[in-house]
């Protein structure tokens, strides 16, 4: 337990940093931001003043930094993260509350179906090593290295529009169904995730291929593969029991720190798509000036990056015996 | 040139293509038919699909989309080499130092990489670009920098904490160098393929950063870096009206320029891991694959009996004529020695 302890004391650090990072740059920035959002909403009421300036700073906000910088952090403990400007006087926790779920089952899925898919393709890469996997490889790296905003224009170009199979855009067809826990909601709505999903899933499958291949090949060469083998065990037992199982803790480490990453190209996919999730609301509130929104939704990214890298740490715990046998001592 | 001769065919096409498009940044702009922020006004030439005249057609304002694809190929070529160097020089002043000065500086220098390493970059940087945004390249390329080094770092820390033991590090102690020659003139380079594959990645990261950002308009949107001319494109609906020529000659450039660094670095790790080496190692025995990862076959194997086709294709090779002499000779009670191996059995 104590290995989660210390684990989860590292996230709470990083998250702390992640808040006052977000406190810090409104304030530190040359201009003055607050500026910039009144002569972009010249009708605010005194109260959106109020509120804004508790978020980003200025001349409304009395005390020292270090009153303003416990309130804000108060504020950010209890999901006050103030009131939206592009869409006033929404809170902006509301659009939070709409936006989340269409993100993290999107790229929640599409992640975990890629690192199953890279693992299983990486174990049979690295096992038959030099084979026609290996081959297939370099098609792989091209879409490792493409933006993920490139394959999704390529995706949305040949089977959205030029083949009109699948929706190119939004998250769900608004004229037909509402949304709701209706089979005609979750069957349009899954419709509109294949896209954005393959493409998460092409673009990501090449890396964790790679990295399970070469840790493969690695362990295949361990004396107890070798054993194994004159033993007389199967084929399969061997792979999956032997090699594979001990190949997996470096690549769930990865996973860890992949995850970044993913998200980060998850965001700008969004756009592609007007996919209604985070990335989409975040590139509208930064086009909008919509600071509030803009530094609430980096929080949101930043504290579920962290929770799924708390989860696979669990995960490894659960999985690997010699990270138990370490807790145990 | 041995060094050349031993590189994996995939690092050597990395680097055949990234020298290409190193060449198009420098010399590309030479070659430009347009301005590429010339705006044709003639409406003529809105939307022209490519042609002898326009290489890779016209944007919906009658710009020339091959310069801008030039010119863009030189820019971004540009930020992500800079963003590269200066993260790159930042990951191994942070790892050098983590290592070599130890204890509270090791800690605190550690837990900084680490906490910038779960930090998703990108969001980090639309938030701070967001309030710096139109004020030109140069806070991108800081920004970028600034959050590029994490990952290096830490792969650099812990190599130096392995070089940091040798031998011949307490040996140049002892003979009284200071700390910083120690470390610039012993240790660094002791680390130079690392730090390169460290670059390479960097580079990467640098590429696909200031192109997501630009593309969702977070730049100079009047400089035709590629991701500002995906984003005119994205935003002139060049996706949604068929005019593909706007949009994949930059987005191909990004992907291929991508994939050369990816490449180049794979080939950098089967150099540092020889275990990783390709196909054209693994042996054939008689026309049969021999993973290295199966047992050492046994003869029998090895002979296994063909299939029909196989039969047949394998009565044309060279082969098989010495089989049937030896089968002869055998059968003659002829006790010549073996000229070959058995059936099949040369290794090609």
């Amino acid at each position: 337990m104590s290995f989660i302890l210390r684990r989860l004391a590292f996230y709470v650090v990083a998250a702390w940093v992640a808040i006052t990072l977000n406190f810090f740059i409104p304030r530190a920035v040359p201009g003055n931001p607050v500026q910039t959002i009144l002569s972009k909403y010249p009708d605010l009421t005194p109260q959106a003043y109020k509120a804004l300036s508790q978020m980003i700073g200025g001349a409304l906000q009395h005390g020292s930094l270090w009153s303003q910088y416990t309130a804000y952090l108060s504020d950010v403990f209890h999901f006050n993260f103030g009131t939206d400007l592009a869409s006033f006087p929404t809170p902006v926790s509301t659009i939070l509350d709409q936006a989340i779920p269409w993100t993290l089952i999107l790229v929640g899925t599409a992640t975990v179906i890629a690192f199953l898919l890279g693992t299983v393709l990486g174990i049979l890469a690295g096992w038959r090593h030099g084979g026609w996997l290996d081959r297939v490889l370099p098609v792989l790296m091209f879409f490792q290295a493409a933006p993920y905003f490139f394959v999704a224009l390529i995706l949305v170009y040949f089977f959205a529009l030029k083949g009109g199979w699948l929706p190119s855009a939004q998250g769900y067809s608004a004229e037909d169904v509402s949304p709701g826990w209706t089979w005609a909601f979750i069957s349009n709505a899954v419709e509109h995730a294949i896209l954005p999903a393959g493409t998460i899933v092409l673009t990501s499958v090449a890396g964790w291929m790679l990295q399970m291949r070469n840790v493969m090949i690695t362990t295949i060469s361990e004396d107890y593969v070798v054993a194994a083998q004159a033993k007389g065990l199967s084929q399969s037992r061997i792979v999956y029991t032997y090699a594979a199982r001990n190949a997996l803790l470096p690549q769930l480490q990865g996973f860890g720190l992949a995850l970044g990453f993913v998200v980060s190209g998850a965001v700008v996919m969004e756009i592609v798509f007007s996919y209604p999730g985070i990335g989409y609301n975040l590139v509208q509130a930064v086009g909008a000036k919509d600071f509030p929104l803009m530094q609430a939704l980096f929080l949101v990214i930043t504290f579920a990056v962290l929770i799924a890298n708390l989860l696979v740490d669990v995960i490894i715990v659960l999985f690997d015996p010699r990270a138990r046998t370490r807790e145990a001592r | 040139m041995s060094i050349w001769r031993n590189l994996p065919l995939r690092a050597k096409i990395g680097v055949f293509l990234f020298g290409f498009f190193a060449l198009v940044a420098i010399f590309g702009p030479i070659f430009e038919p347009f301005n590429p922020g010339f705006e044709n006004q003639d409406p003529k030439f809105s939307l022209n699909p490519p042609s002898l005249h326009h290489l890779l057609g016209t944007t919906q304002l009658g710009e020339d989309v091959f310069s801008q694809v030039l010119t863009g190929t030189r820019l971004t070529f540009e930020v992500s080499l800079l963003v590269g160097l200066i993260a790159t020089v930042l990951s191994v002043l942070i790892g050098v130092s983590a290592a070599y000065l130890g204890g509270i500086w090791d800690d605190l220098l550690s837990l900084l990489t680490n906490v910038f390493l779960v930090i998703p970059a990108l969001p980090l940087l639309i938030v701070l670009l967001g309030y710096l945004s139109n004020q030109g390249q140069t806070p991108t390329i800081i920004v970028l920098a600034g959050l590029g080094w994490p990952w290096g770092a830490r792969v650099i820390r812990a190599q130096t904490l392995t070089i940091r033991n040798r031998d011949f590090i307490a040996a140049s102690r002892e003979t009284g160098e200071p700390t910083w020659r120690i470390i610039i003139f012993e240790i660094i380079p002791n680390e130079v393929s690392l730090i390169a594959a460290n670059f390479v990645n960097t580079v990467l990261y640098a590429l696909g950063a200031s192109v997501a950002l630009a593309f969702i308009g977070i730049a100079n949107l009047t400089s035709f870096s590629l991701g500002v001319v995906l984003y005119w494109a994205q935003s002139g609906n060049a996706l949604q009206s068929g005019d593909w020529w706007w949009w994949i000659p930059a987005g191909l450039v990004i992907a291929l320029m991508g994939t050369s660094l990816v490449l180049l670095n794979s080939g950098i790790d089967e150099i540092g891991n020889p275990r990783l080496r390709a196909s054209h190692e693994t042996g054939r025995i008689g026309g049969h694959r021999i993973w290295t990862t199966d047992p050492t076959p046994v003869l029998s194997q090895l002979t296994a009996p063909r299939g029909k086709v196989g039969q047949f294709a394998y009565s044309f090779s060279r082969s098989s004529l010495l089989d049937q002499a030896a089968a002869k000779n055998q059968a003659n009670g002829a006790t010549v020695a073996p000229t070959k191996t058995p059936t099949g059995g040369e290794i090609l």
